[in-house]
């Protein structure tokens, strides 16, 4: 089975996130900001990550500044998963490294593209 | 609890049969009776949009008036439109493969292309490999979805089915209410018509490469045949038909074989010999 760790600060994303996810026979983790989703990887590193961008003490963005620069054994696939849907947010997060990049609200059939894309699903 | 909350149909049967008739007469395909329940939810937006409560009152409107215009958008509503980008990538890779081996210019036929996501991938993959662009025709039965294709523009969900985030960004712009429009340079290596492959004869010329994914399984059997010889027919002697991944040409054609440079695709019988390299995308 993959291993996703959900990284959002709503409940209800990761709620939903979650049942999708499970649905699609991932284990799946979850953090509610950025310093928690880097202590999680540093635990046990997932697959995938899915990232929202706006959190609270840790961001999206700085989240996976931070990852670069663990010693991770494997570096986990990261798709963005927010509501900023420009496409300034959408270069900034690839150019940063992101994986992909899902636009809320997404629904099960695009998140699954979205893993199959990555190679995770 | 009602009908509709068991997720049983509630469309009455006289309106069904009038219904699954307007189809078949339009386009040849059938909806079978264990599906009836797709009139509900398929018509459901029609309703709406006319005022209307009921699919009865749909169906007295059709056969008071006879109107034309109703019939279509009936039939439009009817239509599986169901796509996406990249559906079944390997194998659309394998296509684009395949064209590219062709002396160009090379032509493909998208029958059946519904709201365009699948000749705009392979449109993607051609203009990214280089090289001549093929001539890319794309068909549908449907007006509605020949217009939506043409405008190239996806709402949020559509666009994130199946497309790489970096081909988005590379051949898509952000429009107003959460759209996403095709590049026109993109827009403009297709040539969109539309096309009923049951009564039309197909477009001019032959192809290198004809895709009708997930159309022949709701025809008619003696309507499946008359199609394949058409397909068939349109094929240039190297040339290669994909269908859907349940849908196939055996004991339906004599004039279509198993490809045996791609597996998936079906060739000409008598198609020449070719020593390329195996693809096997599915």
């Amino acid at each position: 089975m993959k291993t996703c760790l959900i990284v959002d600060d709503s409940k209800v994303i990761r709620k939903v996130a979650r049942h999708i996810l499970e649905t699609l026979d991932f284990t799946v983790s979850e953090a509610g900001d950025g310093r928690e989703a880097l202590t999680a990887c540093r635990a046990s590193c997932p697959d995938v990550i899915l990232l929202d961008w706006n959190m609270p003490v840790m961001s999206g963005m700085e989240f996976l500044r931070a990852l670069g620069g663990e010693p991770l054994p494997a570096r986990p696939k990261v798709v963005f998963c927010t509501t900023e849907n420009g496409m300034a947010h959408i270069r900034a997060a690839i150019e940063a490294g992101a994986d992909e990049y899902v636009m809320k609200p997404f629904d099960r059939e695009t998140l699954q593209s979205k893993l199959q894309i990555v190679g995770v699903a | 609890m009602s009908a509709a909350a068991h997720g049983q149909p509630t469309i009455d049967a006289g309106s069904a049969q009038v219904f699954a008739a307007l189809l078949e007469a339009r386009t040849g395909q059938r909806i079978a009776a264990a599906r009836s329940w797709k009139f509900d939810a398929a018509l459901k937006p029609l309703l709406q949009s006319l005022g209307l409560d009921r699919v009865e009152q749909l169906t007295a409107r059709l056969m008071e008036r006879h109107d034309t215009a109703l019939a279509d958008r009936i039939v439009d509503s009817l239509l599986n439109q169901e796509t996406s980008f990249y559906r079944d990538a390997g194998v659309i890779e394998t296509a684009a493969k395949l064209v590219h081996e062709q002396p160009a210019p090379a032509r493909v036929w998208c029958a059946a292309c519904a709201t365009g996501q699948e000749p705009l991938s392979l449109a993607m993959l051609f203009a990214e490999a280089g090289g001549p662009m093929p001539e890319i025709v794309a068909t549908d039965v449907s007006a509605a979805a020949i217009v939506r294709a043409r405008a190239g523009s996806y709402s949020q969900f559509e666009i994130q089915r199946g497309l790489p985030i970096r081909r988005m960004m590379q051949w898509f712009e952000s429009a107003p209410n959460d759209q996403w429009v095709a590049q026109p340079k993109l827009l403009a290596t297709i040539a969109y018509r539309r096309h009923n492959l049951v009564t039309d004869p197909a477009p001019a010329g032959l192809f290198d490469l004809i895709l009708c994914r997930n159309v022949l399984f709701y025809l008619a059997p003696h309507l499946r045949e008359q199609v394949l010889e058409r397909l068939a027919a349109a094929l240039k002697p190297s040339g290669v038909l994909l269908l859907g991944a349940g849908e196939t040409v055996i004991g339906q054609s004599e004039r279509l074989r198993p490809c045996r440079r791609a597996r998936g695709f079906y060739e000409r019988v008598g198609a020449p010999d070719t020593p390329e390299r195996l693809y096997t995308a599915r």
